[in-house]
C-alpha cells in the first residue's frame, strides 16, 4: 500500500491497516525478541571464558603473594600495605567457611533430594514413644537456595580479590603506594558513590525480593502442596505446567486453568477497553471548550481515586448485597422487593457486575490521565484546521482521535497487564464468587492472580501449583510489557532532557 | 444561521452538562452513604431498608474508638500500628527511592544498564507470588506477626519502584553538576546540595506515596498478621469487622472506620496529586 492510498483511509482503516500490520510483524518481532536472549546467554557464558582466562593469566602473571591471594582471601591486599581491605577479605574467607561448616554443607547435600526422612515414632519395650523429627523439605529448600546464594556472593568477592591484589602488584611495579582509608572514604562519597547509595536497597531487594522469589520458581518444579509440619517433597520437573495442560489426567486443574485463564482474558480486554473508551468520552467532554467548572468536576473524579481502594471496594460489595443500598434503591424505583444477588447469583451476573463495578473504579483513572494529555494537544493545530474550514467532528476525527490514540497505546498496554494482575478489584468485590464445583480451588470470576492466592493461601492447597501459574503470568505479563518498551520513546530517549 | 449555530451549541453544552452532573453524583453518591451511614442512629445491623437514615449521631464514631462491646476489635490499636508502621516504611522507603534513582539517573558505572534492566523484569512478577516465600523467611527470622516484618515488606522493594523520580532528575540540566564538579564539588554534595533541593515536588511526592502505601494495602498485612488481631492495620481490621460473624454487629462501625480512615488519606492523596503534578510540568519547562 502507497502512502497515497494509506491517506485516503478512514481513520478506522488506518487503524485495521496497522493493525494487521503490527499482527504480520509479530512473529518476527517474538523471534527478534528470542534472538536477543539467545545473544544475552551468548554473551553471558563468553563472559564466563573470558573470566576464566583472565584467572589463569592473573595466577601466571602474579607474585607469590598474590598467588597466595587464590587461597587466601586478601593476602596479596595486606602483603601490599592496604592492610584494612585485606583484613575484610580475610574476614569474608574465614565467616564463609565457619558459615559452611556449621549450616551450608549439610544443607547442599540436601537440596538435591529435599530429604528423605519421615518424621518417625517408635514405642520401646516400656511403652513410652520415642520421637525422631522428620526433615522438612520446605526449610531445607529455602536454607539451601540461601546457602548456594550466599556462595555465589562470596564467589564474587573472591574474584574482586583477586583483582585487587594483582591490581596492587602492578601498581608496586609502577612505584606507587595504595591508597588510604581516608582517601578511599572520599572517593566513596565521589567517584564510587553509587556503591555508597545502591548497596542498602540492592541488600534490601537481594534479601526480600529476589531470594523469595527464587524460592518460589524453585517450588514451581516441586510437588508441594502447603500442608502443614515436617512434610517431605520432591521435585517433578515440570509436572506442575503439564497438570495445567494435561486435560486427560488432571482434568480438575487444566479446566479450573483453561476457564480461568479464559475469563481473565476477557476480563483483562473487557476492563481495559470499557475504562480507556468511557474514560476517554468523560475526558472529553470535561476538556471541551466553552464547558466551565473544568477543575470542579475533575476534583470530583479526583477525589474518587483518593479513597483508597479497599474502602470503595469493601463499601460496594456491601452495597450489593441482597440487602444492600443498590437493591433497596431498585425497589423504591419499581416498587417491588427485589433482592438481587448482584455478585453470588449466577456466573454472568457477576462477572458483568464486577466489569460495570471497575469501570467506577476505573473511569477517574483514565479521565485524569487523558485530561492531561488533551490539554497537551497543540492549540496550533485546532487553529489552522478551522482556518481551513474543518467543521468540529472532522477535527476531532483528524485531530483528537489521531492523536490521542497515538500517545495512549503505550498505556493501553500497561493497564491491560495491570488488569491482568488486577487483584484487588476481584477479591474484594467477590472473592471469587460465585464458587464453581468443577474448578479445583477457584470460583467463576477468579482470574488466574486471585486462584494463585487462593492456592497458597485459601481451603485448597498447592503451592506448586501456584508457583507454576505465578511464572506463566510473569511471561505473559513480561511479552507484552517487553513490546510496549521496545516501542516507547522515552525509553530509547533517556538523556533527551539531559 | 449564526443563531442556529448558537443554538445548537448550547443544547449540546447543556446535555455535557447534564450527562457530567449525573456521572458525578453516580461517581459521588457511594461516598455520599457511606458518610450518612457512618452517622446513622437506629442501630439496626446491616441495613435498615431505607436508602437514607433518619436519625443522626456520632455514637458509632465514639464506638469505634472507645472499643466497646468487644475486646478483639480494637480499632484505636490498628490506627496506631498502620500508623507506626507508615511512618518506618515512609523513611526507608524515601531514602531508597531516592538513593537508587540518583544513581541511575546522574552517575555512569558499568552496571547501571544492566542493574535497571534487573529491576524491570523483577517488577513484573506478581507480587504476591514471592509472598509465601517472605512469610517463610520472616517466620525462619522469629519476625512474622509483627509490626517490624510488616515496615521490611513496605519499604524492601521500595528500591525498584525509582522510575518516577528518575525521570525528575533526567530533567535537571547537567550542567549543574558539571559546574559543581569544577568547583570541586564531589557526588555526594551535588546530591544533597543540588539535585534535593531542586526536587522538593518529587520528594514530597515519594514521601506522600511511601506514607499512604501501608493504609491502603491490603493483601500483605493479612498475610503476614495471619490470625493475630492485635497487629492488624485498618485495612484488614475493617475487613474483619463486615465478614460473616462480626458484620451483624460491627457493620455501622465498619462504616465509620472507613470514614476516619477515608478522609486523611483523601487529602494526603489530594496534595500529593498537586505536587506530581507541578513536578511534571515544572521538568518539562526545564527541558
Amino acid at each position: 500500500m502507497t502512502y497515497v492510498e494509506y491517506k485516503q483511509l478512514s481513520p478506522l482503516q488506518r487503524f485495521a491497516h496497522r493493525f494487521k500490520n503490527a499482527m504480520k510483524n509479530l512473529p518476527r518481532a517474538i523471534g527478534r525478541f528470542f534472538k536477543l536472549i539467545g545473544r544475552a546467554i551468548v554473551r553471558f557464558f563468553v563472559g564466563i571464558g573470558k573470566g576464566f582466562k583472565n584467572y589463569g593469566t592473573t595466577f601466571v602473571k602474579g607474585d607469590w603473594a598474590t598467588k597466595l591471594s587464590y587461597v587466601i582471601f586478601g593476602f596479596g591486599d595486606i602483603h601490599k600495605g592496604k592492610i584494612y581491605k585485606g583484613v575484610l577479605y580475610l574476614l569474608v574467607e574465614i565467616l564463609y567457611f565457619a558459615f559452611m561448616i556449621v549450616f551450608g554443607f549439610d544443607k547442599l547435600y540436601w537440596l538435591p533430594t529435599l530429604g528423605i526422612h519421615e518424621r518417625q515414632v517408635v514405642y520401646d519395650d516400656m511403652g513410652f514413644p520415642h520421637e525422631t523429627p522428620g526433615q522438612n523439605s520446605m526449610l531445607l529448600l529455602l536454607y539451601g537456595t540461601l546457602t548456594v546464594v550466599v556462595t555465589i556472593v562470596v564467589f564474587a568477592v573472591y574474584i574482586s580479590n583477586i583483582k585487587d591484589a594483582y591490581r596492587h602488584q602492578v601498581m608496586r611495579e609502577n612505584g606507587e603506594k595504595p591508597t588510604t582509608l581516608k582517601q578511599d572514604a572520599r572517593d566513596y562519597l565521589d567517584g564510587k558513590y553509587h556503591i555508597t547509595l545502591l548497596s542498602f536497597p540492592i541488600l534490601m531487594i537481594g534479601v526480600f525480593n529476589i531470594l523469595p522469589l527464587i524460592f518460589m520458581i524453585l517450588i514451581a518444579f516441586t510437588n508441594y502442596d502447603g500442608g502443614k509440619h515436617n512434610v517431605l517433597f520432591d521435585w517433578v520437573g515440570l509436572d506442575n505446567f503439564g497438570n495445567l495442560f494435561n486435560v486427560v489426567n488432571s482434568a480438575a486443574k487444566a479446566k479450573t486453568f483453561f476457564g480461568v485463564a479464559g475469563w481473565t482474558l476477557v476480563w483483562a480486554i473487557a476492563a481495559t477497553f470499557s475504562n480507556y473508551i468511557l474514560g476517554m468520552i468523560v475526558a472529553l467532554m470535561i476538556n471541551k471548550k466553552g464547558i466551565k467548572l473544568k477543575s470542579v468536576f475533575r476534583t470530583l473524579f479526583v477525589i474518587t481515586i483518593a479513597v483508597p481502594q479497599f474502602v470503595s471496594l469493601l463499601l460496594m460489595s456491601q452495597m450489593l448485597t441482597q440487602e444492600g443500598a443498590f437493591n433497596i434503591l431498585l425497589g423504591l424505583i419499581s416498587g417491588t422487593n427485589p433482592k438481587i444477588d448482584f455478585l453470588g447469583g449466577s456466573a454472568l451476573s457477576a462477572r458483568l457486575t464486577v466489569i460495570i463495578i471497575n469501570c467506577w473504579v476505573g473511569i477517574p483513572y483514565t479521565i485524569l490521565s487523558m485530561s492531561g494529555i488533551l490539554m497537551n494537544i497543540p492549540e496550533d493545530l485546532y487553529e489552522s484546521a478551522r482556518i481551513d474550514g474543518a467543521s468540529p467532528f472532522k477535527t476531532f476525527t483528524k485531530i483528537t482521535l489521531p492523536y490521542m490514540i497515538f500517545v495512549t497505546t503505550p498505556q493501553l498496554i500497561t493497564q491491560f497487564v495491570g488488569n491482568i494482575n488486577n487483584f484487588n478489584v476481584i477479591f474484594l468485590l467477590t472473592g471469587g464468587r460465585p464458587s464453581n464445583p468443577e474448578y479445583f480451588g477457584a470460583g467463576d470470576t477468579d482470574i488466574l492472580v486471585t486462584w494463585l492466592y487462593n492456592l497458597s493461601m485459601g481451603d485448597k492447597k498447592d503451592y506448586g501449583l501456584a508457583s507454576a501459574i505465578g511464572i506463566l503470568v510473569f511471561i505473559i505479563c513480561a511479552t507484552l510489557s517487553l513490546i510496549v518498551y521496545n516501542n516507547s520513546k522515552s525509553m530509547k530517549d533517556e538523556e533527551a532532557f539531559s | 444561521m449564526i443563531k442556529s449555530y448558537k443554538l445548537r451549541r448550547h443544547i449540546s453544552n447543556a446535555l455535557i452538562y447534564l450527562i457530567l452532573g449525573v456521572m458525578c453524583i453516580i461517581w459521588i453518591a457511594p461516598f455520599v452513604y457511606l458518610l450518612l451511614h457512618s452517622l446513622r442512629a437506629d442501630g439496626a445491623a446491616v441495613s435498615n431498608g431505607e436508602l437514607l437514615p433518619e436519625w443522626y449521631t456520632f455514637q458509632n464514631y465514639i464506638d469505634l474508638f472507645s472499643g466497646t462491646g468487644s475486646s478483639t476489635l480494637n480499632f484505636p490499636k490498628w490506627f496506631l500500628n498502620t500508623f507506626i508502621v507508615a511512618c518506618f516504611s515512609c523513611v526507608i522507603s524515601t531514602i531508597s527511592v531516592l538513593a537508587v534513582s540518583y544513581s541511575f539517573s546522574r552517575l555512569r558505572f558499568g552496571m547501571r544498564k544492566k542493574l535497571m534492566n534487573i529491576a524491570m523484569i523483577l517488577g513484573m512478577f506478581p507480587g504476591f507470588m514471592t509472598m509465601i516465600a517472605m512469610y517463610y523467611l520472616l517466620k525462619i527470622m522469629g519476625l512474622d506477626g509483627n509490626l517490624i516484618a510488616l515496615v521490611l515488606c513496605y519499604s524492601c522493594g521500595a528500591g525498584l519502584g525509582f522510575q518516577i523520580s528518575k525521570g525528575f532528575f533526567d530533567t535537571i540540566p547537567r550542567a549543574l553538576d558539571e559546574a559543581a564538579t569544577i568547583d570541586g564539588a564531589t557526588k555526594n554534595q551535588i546530591f544533597w546540595k543540588i539535585i534535593l533541593p531542586m526536587s522538593k515536588p518529587i520528594v514530597v511526592y515519594t514521601v506522600l506515596t511511601a506514607f499512604i502505601g501501608p493504609w491502603t494495602d491490603f493483601i500483605l498485612a493479612k498475610i503476614i498478621m495471619g490470625d493475630i488481631q492485635e497487629n492488624y492495620t485498618v485495612a484488614i481490621g475493617l475487613q474483619l469487622m463486615i465478614d460473616l460473624d462480626h458484620k451483624t454487629t460491627w457493620f455501622q462501625e465498619f462504616l465509620a472506620g472507613s470514614v476516619v480512615v477515608a478522609v486523611p488519606i483523601t487529602l494526603l492523596f489530594l496534595k500529593m496529586q498537586k505536587y506530581y503534578v507541578g513536578g511534571v510540568t515544572a521538568g518539562g519547562v526545564k527541558g
